[in-house]
């Protein structure tokens, strides 16, 4: 039986067992459109916005472990789902994005609603394709879902031009894919391990410097059986929480720009450093000559030109992260040298050394009593959702202030905008977390700023009935940029001033949902516990601290032992 | 350092901008650029000289290797390897001059592929060394236009 081209796009996300997609339509997608309302397989949500459906997607991918799928019309759908494509582009997030395209005769003319999208989404996506023969549509797809989720994960982008959406075709058998050019390594080498477990084995001063590749290669249980066994502590990146309990013992949380003092000292005094699954971001590095100066560096990651690409690197791994730690904790299992307890009494010094600069300067914060500090609102967040939420973040301060005060325990129950930061992707991305984990709560921790840029998705939240929860730290404020200003731009607050903003409970009111306000600390854990106990979207509005900055912070540029303390 | 990489591609349409945007957008030079069909019709050759430091040179392999339709990347440099040029160049030809012209393209084995009234076209190729003397002895003449092609390059046969 023949197939139209958009029957057999519907068929083809049934068969990668695809139950969500998040999109909005338009003109050359009414094909699709018109089969999806007949199809009750593949649930639609409908975003206010295309950039909200890629968030969406890319949260709800991050959360499930699975592809997140986008569906958005040509022209300025697809110009609008630029942003959500190079977030998770640069955070390596495993998304297939479809966009409506004018009919293959019209390409080139400059026709209505016309972009060349794969050519604005070249420098951003893994791979993307233009469809022009119906007949490579279903094969298209499939190595788009292959390439989106192997490897090192990223968002491919397949264009669908009107005509190829009506052609009719037979929709192929499903066949194992082989591609000529793309063959990821997964499996360590075998001499590269031996030389990284006798580095191990060797360290007094070791740290794994665990990042974002962890939580996507599923490896926080073996990076955790490693720096058990190993006794050594672990930071993490932005992208890497929850890859190592963010309570355990060995846990000494962030790292970089605004990680915890300890963290820094930690990774600047090392003998060791065990990078799995990070990139050497600026942001962690700081100035890269004075980065991990005594270490020698192993490099674990499934992306060969991320190794050696900032910072140069003793012992490179090419694999991905699971393999190579199961075969690293092979190792130690079957090898005579290895001693634990030997091992642990190696780094009592160094664990002691680590114990003074926590106990030096902790991650903390002048609390106070008649004005609400962000970080106890954080705080209080942890403690009444017992660690258990699922948290999504925008940009800005209020996210460094969560990756420091939400001890994050388990992989994916955090989604943010890492690399790119977007402000505008926590509430879209609370949607697709929610839409992915139903029976979780789920919370947006936002900015006054930063919730602004998506706000409209408010409907989606009660189109969908989403108990979605934000909370935001409302200073008044672009505080992050308002914070450089402070420090080095001699506090000329130049357009950070929020000086017209919307009452955020009646916004929330206006559409149906609930709000609430706390303006003292006493209010605080009250409206969390309401919020809480309703089954609607909810915006918690914290009036906080107009001027509180995050700390530690490494000035930019600078090295990562020259920090600001609180 | 100046380094000649040669890269299989999949003769697929946008290829070639899929390249030359990764060089542009990560800040990686090209000098030259020269591509074209191999033996097989789906695969296309793209030789491109490029310099830089060892650490970039490695970048530039690693981000080419990570384009999903490239099926090798081969850095010349690290092989015996011939590399080859051409370059078109029209020079004055009058009276006075047609000879000495004639005999200078003899002595670089170049040829003169166009003749007119005052001037010809010669056709030089070598390595870029040796287009560049035949330039240069050529220009107190007179050129008055120059086409060059990119490198193209290929590996020795093993001597053993």
């Amino acid at each position: 039986m023949k197939l139209t081209g958009a029957q057999a796009f519907i068929k083809c996300l049934e068969e990668h067992g695809v139950e969500v997609i998040f999109g909005y339509p338009g003109g050359a997608l009414i094909d699709v459109y018109d089969e999806l309302m007949k199809n009750d397989k593949v649930h639609h949500v409908l975003t206010r916005h295309e950039q909200a459906a890629v968030h969406a997607a890319d949260a709800y991918g991050r959360v499930k472990g699975e592809v997140g799928v986008a569906l958005v019309t040509s022209g300025p759908g697809a110009t609008n789902a630029v942003t959500g494509i190079a977030s998770a582009y640069m955070d390596s997030i495993p998304l297939v994005v479809f966009t409506g395209q004018v009919p293959t005769k019209l390409i080139g003319n400059d026709a209505f609603q016309e972009v060349d999208i794969v050519g604005i989404t070249r420098p951003i996506t893994k791979h993307n394709y233009l469809v022009k023969d119906a007949e490579e549509l279903v094969p298209i797809i499939r190595e788009a879902f292959h390439l989106a989720k192997t490897g090192r994960p990223g968002p491919v982008l397949v264009d669908l031009p009107k005509d190829v959406l009506a052609t009719r075709i037979t929709y192929p058998e499903v066949k194992p894919i082989t591609m000529r050019t793309y063959k990821p390594t997964y499996e360590p080498h075998p001499g590269q391990v031996e030389k990284a477990c006798q580095a191990m084995l060797k360290a007094k001063k070791p740290v794994i410097y665990a990042g974002g590749g962890v939580i996507l290669s599923n490896s926080n249980e073996e990076l955790t059986e490693l720096a058990r066994r190993l006794d050594c502590p672990v930071t993490m990146t932005l992208m890497g929480l929850g890859g190592f309990p963010g309570t355990d013992p060995l846990s000494m949380g962030m790292l970089g720009m605004h990680g915890t003092y300890y963290a820094n000292m930690a990774v600047a005094n090392c003998d060791l450093l065990i990078a799995v699954g990070a990139r050497f971001d600026d942001r962690v590095t700081g100035r890269v000559d004075a980065f991990a100066p005594h270490a020698e560096i192993i490099h674990i990651d499934v992306d060969p030109s991320s190794i050696s690409k900032n910072v140069r690197v003793d012992i490179p791994i090419v694999a991905d992260c699971k393999h190579a730690l199961v075969a690293i904790n092979a190792w130690f299992a079957r090898s005579k040298d290895f001693n634990a307890k030997e091992c642990a009494e190696k780094h009592r010094s160094w664990h002691e050394q680590i114990r003074e600069w926590k106990n030096k300067h902790p991650l903390g914060y002048v609390e106070e009593t008649d004005i609400i500090k962000p970080q106890f609102v954080i705080q209080k967040l942890h403690e009444l959702t017992g660690g258990d939420a699922i948290i999504t973040t925008e940009v800005g301060q209020h996210q460094m202030w969560t990756a420091q005060f939400y001890h994050f325990n388990k992989p994916r129950q955090w989604a943010t905008s890492g690399g790119l930061g977007v402000m505008g992707y926590g509430f879209p991305a609370a949607i697709g977390a929610q839409m992915a984990a139903p029976d979780k709560v789920v919370i947006d921790i936002a900015g006054d700023g930063s919730i602004q840029m998506n706000i409209q998705e408010l409907a989606t939240c009660r189109q969908e009935k989403l108990p979605v929860k934000v909370a935001i730290l409302n200073n008044g404020y672009l505080g992050m940029v308002r914070q450089w200003q402070e420090l080095f731009y001699n506090k000329q607050y130049s357009s950070t001033v929020m000086e017209v903003a919307p009452d955020f409970v009646k916004v929330a009111e206006a559409y149906g949902a609930v709000g609430l306000r706390a303006t003292k600390p006493s209010e605080v854990e009250p409206v969390i516990r309401e919020a809480l106990k309703i089954n609607n979207t909810v915006f918690m509005d914290f009036v906080i601290a107009r001027e509180e900055g995050v700390y530690p912070m490494v000035p930019a540029g600078k090295a990562t032992t020259e920090m600001l303390l609180v | 350092m100046k380094h000649t990489i040669s890269v299989l591609l999949q003769n697929k349409p946008g290829v070639l901008s899929r390249v030359t945007g990764l060089f542009s957008g990560r800040g990686f030079n090209i000098e030259s650029l020269s591509v074209a069909q191999t033996l097989e019709p789906d695969v296309s050759c793209l030789t491109l000289v490029t310099s830089g430091e060892d650490t970039i040179i490695e970048q530039i392999t690693k981000q080419l290797h990570k384009l999903i339709d490239v099926i090798k990347v081969t850095d010349m440099c690290e092989h015996d390897n011939v590399e080859r040029e051409m370059a078109l160049i029209r020079v004055k030809a009058e009276a006075h001059t047609r000879a000495e012209v004639l005999r200078i393209i003899d002595i670089f084995r170049g040829k003169v592929i166009d003749v007119g009234p005052k001037s010809y076209v010669v056709e030089v190729t070598g390595k870029a060394s040796k287009l560049q003397a035949v330039i240069d002895i050529l220009r107190p003449i007179g050129i008055q236009e120059i086409v060059r092609s990119g490198t193209i390059a290929m590996t020795r046969a093993q001597k053993s």
